[in-house]
């Protein structure tokens, strides 16, 4: 039945490959035919793929097709298999549809760009790795498609180079991920070693037989698979990485922070439930480094001046939101949350791009200002958007699946409770950042930069834009042609922008909350493979508290943020330096500076000093030695025929004396 | 008729090499290059010959024969390339056409 599963990935994967091979040689229409039609063919197949699986659900709720076998060395024999479950049809269907979106949209976004078809080359593996990721059934397969995820994060956040600023960036970003995936891996050799599979069905039957709750084994593995997920899911403390991974395209953005990368770490902590509920004192861990993420980034966002850094510390606190929800044990809850987070976030990001065309290039938002006039079918995505992420109705998205997290958290009680207020807190930090965002570009006066914004007038900067606070990405979004300068969204990327947010408005119907007639279909349909929560069912009350209590911190949020941007312009205009607090919270809670000094520095300077070592010392000298046998012997080459004749005599009878005499 | 020792022949064909050998060496006038590779030439020949006749074979003297055919073609050749040099370049100096410096 789903036996032909593998074409999923295999599409974006065929695409990446023929791109690869002969991208450069083809017209850029047929390179944006082959990287967004082999995603968007992969969504036809990951939806009828969903509808068989729903329409005849298999026996155990799971079919998994093994294609062959991988390696088979003493007893331990990982296979090339995927299963289809609840969960990987949740996830493919996010990933094929936000990607094609995401992709259909930069078929114009990178039009006039260098590297067209080598960009949707990365952007057709990243995809297709994602995919891998999401549809594996065993760890071993799933780290394949992880390590490829973390590649392509690494070759698209660098997409642009020649920047060395960017570079930088995109290796930030590699060796942060790779300290996760290193605990990963860790992970991985516990678990193979000790339950002598990776195969994810097996690992759960083993280990919920022979692992005791809270044993050493289970606390060690699921400790390092967390670790592995902080680092994907750029969660404290390793977070870093992701507010530098804007320097790449907006496109690039959008897909690193909604449909792959950043919820990887979401989805394997899902995956292996099991593990977790054998560790509570991991689980708590999860749930703990979810809240304070998610207020630590909410609080960085609402004073960065980038627009992109903004989405993506606004990320950062949303993927805590969903780390919280794993932490209470509210498995579904958080896909739901990656889900809509999914929808939303790419929205912002697609329409960020938008904006950042239109005042050309410009990051910094105070450089930017009344849009709302200028490209009103932006400011009208955008503010669906900024709503689904402070969970306002009417957008339902965010709104259902943010509820839900926290109700349960509540029900969950203990430290739920904790995280319930803290969740809480965050609503309103999350309200006052995404509206202190729109009221700055959509709202008040058009800056200098949207005045000039037509045309050729890219060239020059207008001098409102402030270089501080842009440290990364300012001018990054470069090379666009001259007369696309200032323009708006255009069909092709508007339809992307058009679909994703009205799944933003009705993506909230797949579990709308009970009190308001919902039925939780997502949550119905995931719960055939995730357990089920374990706290009580909240009542109808209860519910209806929580959401007005929600709602209120979300709309006192929207005053708030008109309060600090009043503050802000006028500091602005003043020029004033920003005071200590602020300072801290813009640069990421000094988390980057103790790193640096901490880890970075020491190790240069360790490198440093150890550059002279033994190994150091033979290849320098093999390299000396060549040197020094040149000069001896260059002088024998010096193009006299005589000269030469009189080598092969030599020559010649050496060769004739060793045979005589020897 | 009293054979000359195989000793003396062999000892005249390399004294004869070591000759031509010396001048292809020292000689920088490229028609005296071309005259000695000729001597080297036929002091092979020679060695040939008296190897022949030492062992009563007639392989010696078909390699002779071999030799002079060839040295015929290569004089040939290297007298007209010699020729097309001198008008071209209006010396014989190997060194001078070598060109590596001095």
């Amino acid at each position: 039945m789903l036996s032909w599963i593998w074409i999923v990935p295999a599409l974006p994967l065929a695409g990446f490959l023929l791109l690869a091979v002969c991208g450069g040689r083809l017209p850029r229409g047929v390179s944006a035919a082959i990287g967004a039609g082999s995603v968007g063919l992969a969504l036809v197949a990951a939806a009828a793929a969903a509808v068989q699986f729903a329409s005849a659900p298999p026996a155990g709720g799971a079919y998994t097709r093994v294609l062959w076998q991988w390696v088979s060395v003493g007893g331990f024999s990982p296979s090339i298999s995927f299963t289809v479950d609840a969960l990987s049809v949740v996830m493919i269907l996010v990933v094929t549809g936000v990607g094609f979106l995401i992709h259909l949209y930069s078929t114009r976004f990178m039009a006039g760009e260098e590297g067209y078809s080598r960009f949707f080359a990365y952007m057709n593996l990243f995809v297709g790795s994602m995919l891998i990721l999401v549809l594996a059934s065993n760890l071993l397969l799933l780290y394949l498609g992880w390590e490829g995820v973390g590649l392509c994060s690494f070759l698209l956040i660098g997409f642009w180079y020649s920047d060395p600023e960017n570079a930088r960036s995109a290796r930030k970003a590699f060796v942060v991920t790779r300290i996760g995936d290193v605990s990963l891996a860790i992970g991985l050799f516990i678990i193979a070693t000790s339950l002598g599979t990776l195969d994810i069905q097996e690992i759960a039957r083993k280990a919920a037989a022979s692992w005791p709750v809270g044993s050493a084994l289970a606390v060690a593995s699921a400790a390092l698979l967390l670790g592995g997920a902080v680092g994907k899911s750029a969660q404290l403390p390793l977070q870093t990485w992701l507010p530098d991974a804007m320097a790449g395209p907006s496109p690039v953005s959008a897909l690193i922070h909604a449909a792959t990368m950043v919820t990887a770490g979401v989805y394997l902590i899902a995956r292996t439930n099991v593990l977790f509920s054998l560790a509570p004192s991991v689980q708590l861990a999860v749930g703990i480094i979810g809240a304070a993420g998610a207020l630590v980034a909410g609080l960085s966002a609402t004073v960065q001046r980038n627009i992109k850094r903004i989405l993506a510390y606004s990320t950062m606190s949303q993927l805590g939101y969903m780390f919280l929800a794993l932490g209470v044990g509210a498995w579904s809850g958080a896909i739901f949350h990656l889900v809509t987070h999914a929808f939303f976030k790419s929205l912002l990001f697609l329409a960020a791009g938008v904006v950042i065309l239109a005042m050309n290039h410009e990051h910094d938002i105070f450089g930017m200002g009344g849009l709302a006039k200028k490209t009103p079918f932006t400011f009208v995505v955008f503010l669906i958007g900024a709503l689904t992420l402070a969970a306002i109705p009417p957008t339902t998205a965010g709104f259902s699946s943010k509820d839900l997290i926290l109700v349960l958290a509540w029900q969950s009680g203990g430290a739920g409770k904790v995280f319930w207020l803290v969740g809480i807190l965050g609503v309103f930090v999350t309200s006052v950042y995404i509206f202190r965002l729109m009221f700055v570009v959509f709202g008040g006066a058009p800056s200098a930069a949207a005045a000039g914004g037509h045309g050729a007038a890219q060239a020059a900067k207008p001098p409102t834009s402030s270089p501080s606070g842009t440290p990364h990405g300012a001018g990054a979004e470069h090379g666009h042609a001259a007369g696309r300068g200032g323009m708006q969204a255009g069909v092709i990327m508007g339809i992307p922008l058009a679909l994703l947010a009205l799944l933003c408005l009705g993506g909230g119907f797949l579990g709308l909350p009970r009190d308001l007639g919902g039925t939780p279909f997502l949550l119905n349909f995931l719960h055939t493979i995730l357990p089920a929560e374990r706290m009580p069912e909240p009542s109808i009350r209860t519910e209806w508290v929580i959401q007005v209590i929600s709602e209120a911190a979300s709309l006192l949020g929207i005053p708030a943020a008109w309060l600090l941007v009043r503050r802000e312009r006028r500091a602005v205009a003043a020029a004033a330096p920003a005071p200590a607090v602020r300072r801290f919270l813009e640069g990421g809670w000094g988390f980057d500076w103790v790193y640096d000094r901490g880890l970075v520095r020491p190790f240069v300077w360790l490198a440093r000093i150890n550059s002279g070592d033994i190994v150091d010392r033979v290849a320098d000298g093999i390299g000396g030695l060549t040197m020094l046998l040149s000069r001896a012997f260059r002088w024998t080459q010096n193009g006299r025929v005589r000269w030469y004749a009189a080598g092969f005599a030599a020559g010649a009878v050496l060769i004739v004396a060793a045979v005589v005499l020897l | 008729m009293a054979s000359v020792p195989f000793e003396y022949g062999l000892l005249l064909a390399g004294v004869l090499f070591a000759l031509g050998l010396t001048g292809v060496i020292v000689r920088r006038n490229l028609l005296f290059i071309l005259l000695c590779v000729e001597i080297m030439l036929n002091a092979a020949g020679l060695a040939f010959v008296v190897a022949g006749a030492r062992w009563g074979r007639p392989d010696g003297q078909v390699m002779f024969i071999f030799l002079l055919t060839m040295a015929a073609a290569e004089v040939a050749v290297g007298l007209s390339l010699l020729i097309l040099h001198f008008n071209r370049r209006k010396t014989l100096d190997a060194d001078a056409m070598s060109g590596g410096g001095a």
